[in-house]
C-alpha cells in the first residue's frame, strides 16, 4: 500500500509539473506582452520596461519557470529596492493589479467555493442517488419512465436558465429568500444555508441527472448478480438484500465520479458564481480575466488542476483501500 | 420535457405502424435502425436537430424574407425613455421584428439568433469531427499496438484530462492573439476534449484485438493496417458515433458558456451564449430576451441528448437498455 501510495504520488507531482509547464508556456510564449499586461490599458514605456524587470522577464524562460517553480515552496521577491515586493511561500505569483499576493487571493475566496461545491454536491447526491435507486427498483413502470425522462430534460438546461429563473421566482416573486451573498458557516449556519441554497439547487440540477442515470444502470446491474440471487435465496428481507447486497456495490461508481466532479467544481463553477455574484475562486477568475491580471489566472488554473489532480489521487486511494486488485494496476 | 423517452418495449407499444415492421431485420446494421425509429424521442430530437440545422443554414434566406439582418442597429425600435427597452409587448415583437428586438441597440432578435445557431452548430460539430479523428485514431493506435506507444499516449491523456479544462480553455482563449475566433474555438475546444473518446476506443481495441477473427487474420499474415481498417475500425464505429452524439451537447454547451465568459465569439458576430450573457442584465425586464436564445440553447441540447441516448440503446444494447 506504501509502495502504490508513493508511485501516485510521484505521478501526481509529475503531472502537476507537467500542468504548470504547459500553463507556464501558454502566458510566456504568446504573443501579449505579460508586462504591458501587468501594468495596465494606459502606461508608459518606461513603466513597461520597470515591470519587465520587476518580474524577471528579461530572463530566459527556462529560468523564469525555474523561478516560478521555486517560489511556490520558497517564495520569492519581485523587483529590487524600493519596489521590491515581497511574496512568502507559498508563492503563486503577485498581482500588481490588486497589489496583493496570488495565494492570498485565493485562499480569500476558498471557503466560498468549498461551501458552494459541497452543499451542491450533498444536493444533487441526494436527488440524483435518490432517483437512480427509486427508478433502478421500479424499473419498467411510470415513475422510472418519468424520472429518466424529467432527468434528461432537467440536466438540459442551460444554467443561466436555471439561475436566473430561480432568482426570479424566490427572490423577486415570492421574496422568500435574500438576493444570494456569501455568508461564512461560522457566522451564521442560518444564514449561511439560505443565501447559498439557491446556488446549490443551480448546480445540483446540472449534476443530479447525471447521477440518476448512472445510479440507475449500476444498481440494475447490481441486483442482476448472483450474490444478490443468493442473498434472496437465504431469506433475507428485500430492504435488506438492496440496502447491504446491492446499493454498496453499486454506489462505488458513483463515490468515484463524485471525488472528480468536486475536484472539477472546486475552482470550476465559473458561471454559477458569477451568476449569483458570489465571491468565489471562479468569479475571481471571471473577474481576473476583464482585468487581463495574468499572475491570478495562471494562479487559479494550477490550483484547480491540483484539485482535480489529487481528488483523482484519493479516488484511487479508496478504491485500492476497498479493492486490493485495483493497487497491482 | 414533453417528448416521452419510452424504451419501446420489445412489443413495441405505440410504435408507429412501420411498413417493414413483421420480418426481423437481418444485418446488425438495419436492426440497430429499426430499433432507432421506435424510439419517439429520438425522432423528435432528430426533428428538433433538423430544424436548428435548416434555419442555421437557411439564415440568409430567412433574414432575407424578413427584412432584418443580425448586426443592422434599429433605433426606432427602442425606447429611449425608458432606458432603451423595446417598443411594444413581448420585447418589441413586431411584423418588422418577429422575435423582438434587443434593449439598447435594438438589433433584431430572430436574426441574431438564425446566426447564432449557425456558429453554435459549426463549432459544435466541427470540434465533434476533430476530436472523433484525433480521439479514434490516438485511442486505436495505443490499444492495437500497447507497449510503449499504449504508456506516451496514455500518459499524455491522463495530463490533459487533468487540466481544469473550463478554465484552460479560458486561459487560452483570453490570451491568444485574434485571428478567427471560430477556428481558434474549435481548437482550444477539442483539444482538452479528444481525451475522453481516446480512453473509451482504447479500451474498445483492447478487448477486440484479441477477438477469434483478429487473431485469425493475424495468423494469416494479414498485415497492420489491414487488421486496423478491416477488422478493428467497423467494429469501433458504433460506440464512437454513440460518444460523439453525446459529446455534441456538452460541446455546444461549452461554447454558449465561452461566449457567455467573453472569450468565445466576439461581437458583433452573434452566439446565443453572447446573447445570454447581455440578456441576464435584462432578464427581469425585458424577459424575452432573455428566454428565446436560452431555449434554443435548451432545445438543441436536448434534442442531442436524445438522439444520443437513442442510439446508444440502439447500437449497444448492453450499455444503456436496462
Amino acid at each position: 500500500m506504501i509502495g502504490f501510495l508513493l508511485r501516485r504520488l510521484l505521478a501526481m507531482a509529475a503531472t502537476l509539473l507537467a500542468v504548470c509547464a504547459l500553463t507556464f508556456a501558454v502566458f510566456y510564449l504568446l504573443p501579449s506582452d505579460p508586462a504591458a499586461q501587468f501594468c495596465g490599458k494606459d502606461c508608459s514605456a518606461d513603466r513597461i520596461q520597470l515591470v519587465r524587470q520587476q518580474l524577471g522577464l528579461a530572463d530566459p524562460l527556462v529560468v523564469q519557470f525555474w523561478h516560478y517553480v521555486t517560489a511556490v515552496f520558497a517564495g520569492r521577491s519581485y523587483g529590487t529596492g524600493p519596489y521590491a515586493v515581497q511574496c512568502h511561500f507559498p508563492c503563486f505569483g503577485y498581482s500588481f493589479q490588486s497589489a496583493q499576493p496570488v495565494w492570498d487571493l485565493m485562499t480569500d475566496r476558498l471557503p466560498t467555493s468549498v461551501s458552494l461545491a459541497l452543499g451542491a454536491a450533498v444536493l444533487w447526491l441526494v436527488l440524483g442517488v435518490g432517483a437512480g435507486v427509486l427508478s433502478a427498483l421500479r424499473r419498467g413502470t411510470w415513475l422510472d419512465r418519468t424520472l429518466m425522462v424529467g432527468t434528461i430534460g432537467i440536466a438540459a438546461l442551460p444554467v443561466y436558465f436555471t439561475a436566473m429563473i430561480l432568482l426570479y421566482l424566490v427572490v423577486t416573486v415570492a421574496g422568500i429568500l435574500p438576493y444570494p451573498r456569501y455568508i461564512a458557516f461560522g457566522e451564521d449556519p442560518a444564514g449561511w444555508v439560505t443565501n447559498l441554497i439557491l446556488p446549490w439547487i443551480t448546480l445540483a440540477l446540472l449534476y443530479a441527472a447525471i447521477y440518476a442515470r448512472m445510479t440507475r444502470n449500476s444498481v440494475i446491474e447490481t441486483m442482476a448478480e448472483p450474490y444478490v440471487r443468493t442473498a434472496r435465496a437465504k431469506g433475507l428481507r428485500e430492504a435488506r438484500v438492496v440496502g447491504r447486497h446491492g446499493l454498496r456495490p453499486a454506489l462505488t461508481p458513483v463515490a468515484t465520479m463524485l471525488g472528480m466532479d468536486l475536484g472539477g467544481l472546486l475552482a470550476g463553477a465559473l458561471i454559477t458564481e458569477s451568476l449569483f455574484s458570489l465571491p468565489g475562486i471562479g468569479k475571481l477568475f471571471a473577474d481576473s480575466l476583464n482585468k487581463a491580471d495574468q499572475p491570478v489566472i495562471m494562479g487559479i488554473t494550477l490550483l484547480a488542476s491540483f484539485f482535480i489532480v489529487s481528488s483523482n489521487l484519493v479516488v484511487d486511494l479508496v478504491y485500492a483501500w476497498i479493492d486490493p486488485r485495483a493497487r497491482l494496476s | 420535457m414533453t417528448t416521452p423517452l419510452a424504451p419501446a418495449p420489445a412489443g413495441g407499444a405505440g410504435a408507429p405502424a412501420a411498413p417493414e415492421a413483421a420480418p426481423a431485420p437481418a444485418s446488425p446494421r438495419a436492426l440497430a435502425l429499426h430499433r432507432l425509429r421506435r424510439q419517439k424521442s429520438a425522432k423528435a430530437g432528430a426533428a428538433v436537430i433538423a430544424f436548428f440545422v435548416l434555419a442555421a443554414v437557411l439564415a440568409p434566406v430567412l433574414t432575407a424574407i424578413s427584412g432584418t439582418t443580425p448586426d443592422a442597429v434599429d433605433k426606432k425600435a427602442v425606447d429611449p425613455y425608458l432606458g432603451g427597452l423595446p417598443r411594444g409587448s413581448l420585447g418589441g415583437i413586431s411584423p418588422d421584428h418577429w422575435l423582438g428586438v434587443e434593449p439598447m441597440l435594438g438589433r433584431d432578435i430572430f436574426a441574431r439568433l438564425l446566426y447564432g445557431a449557425q456558429i453554435s452548430l459549426l463549432v459544435a460539430c466541427a470540434s465533434a469531427l476533430l476530436i472523433t479523428l484525433i480521439g479514434t485514431v490516438l485511442g486505436i493506435t495505443a490499444g492495437y499496438f500497447g507497449g510503449r506507444t499504449d504508456a506516451v499516449i496514455s500518459r499524455f491523456m491522463d495530463i490533459m484530462m487533468s487540466f481544469p479544462s473550463l478554465i484552460f480553455m479560458i486561459a487560452l482563449l483570453s490570451v491568444a492573439r485574434d485571428v478567427n475566433r471560430v477556428v481558434l474555438l474549435i481548437g482550444v475546444m477539442s483539444l482538452f476534449s479528444w481525451p475522453y473518446i481516446a480512453r473509451v476506443v482504447r479500451g474498445q481495441t483492447l478487448s477486440l484485438k484479441h477477438r477469434e477473427y483478429v487473431e485469425a487474420a493475424r495468423a494469416s499474415g494479414t498485415t497492420n493496417r489491414r487488421i486496423l481498417f478491416g477488422e478493428i475500425l467497423p467494429n469501433l464505429t458504433g460506440t464512437v458515433i454513440v460518444y460523439v452524439t453525446l459529446a455534441v451537447p456538452g460541446l455546444i454547451g461549452t461554447e454558449a458558456a465561452l461566449s457567455f465568459l467573453g472569450v468565445g465569439i466576439r461581437p458583433p458576430t452573434p452566439s446565443w451564449g453572447q446573447m445570454i450573457s447581455d440578456a441576464v442584465l435584462y432578464y427581469k425586464v425585458d424577459p424575452m430576451f432573455f428566454v428565446l436564445p436560452s431555449a434554443c440553447l435548451f432545445l438543441v441540447v436536448l434534442a442531442f441528448t436524445l438522439v444520443g441516448d437513442a442510439l446508444r440503446d440502439a447500437l449497444d444494447p448492453k450499455g444503456g437498455r436496462t
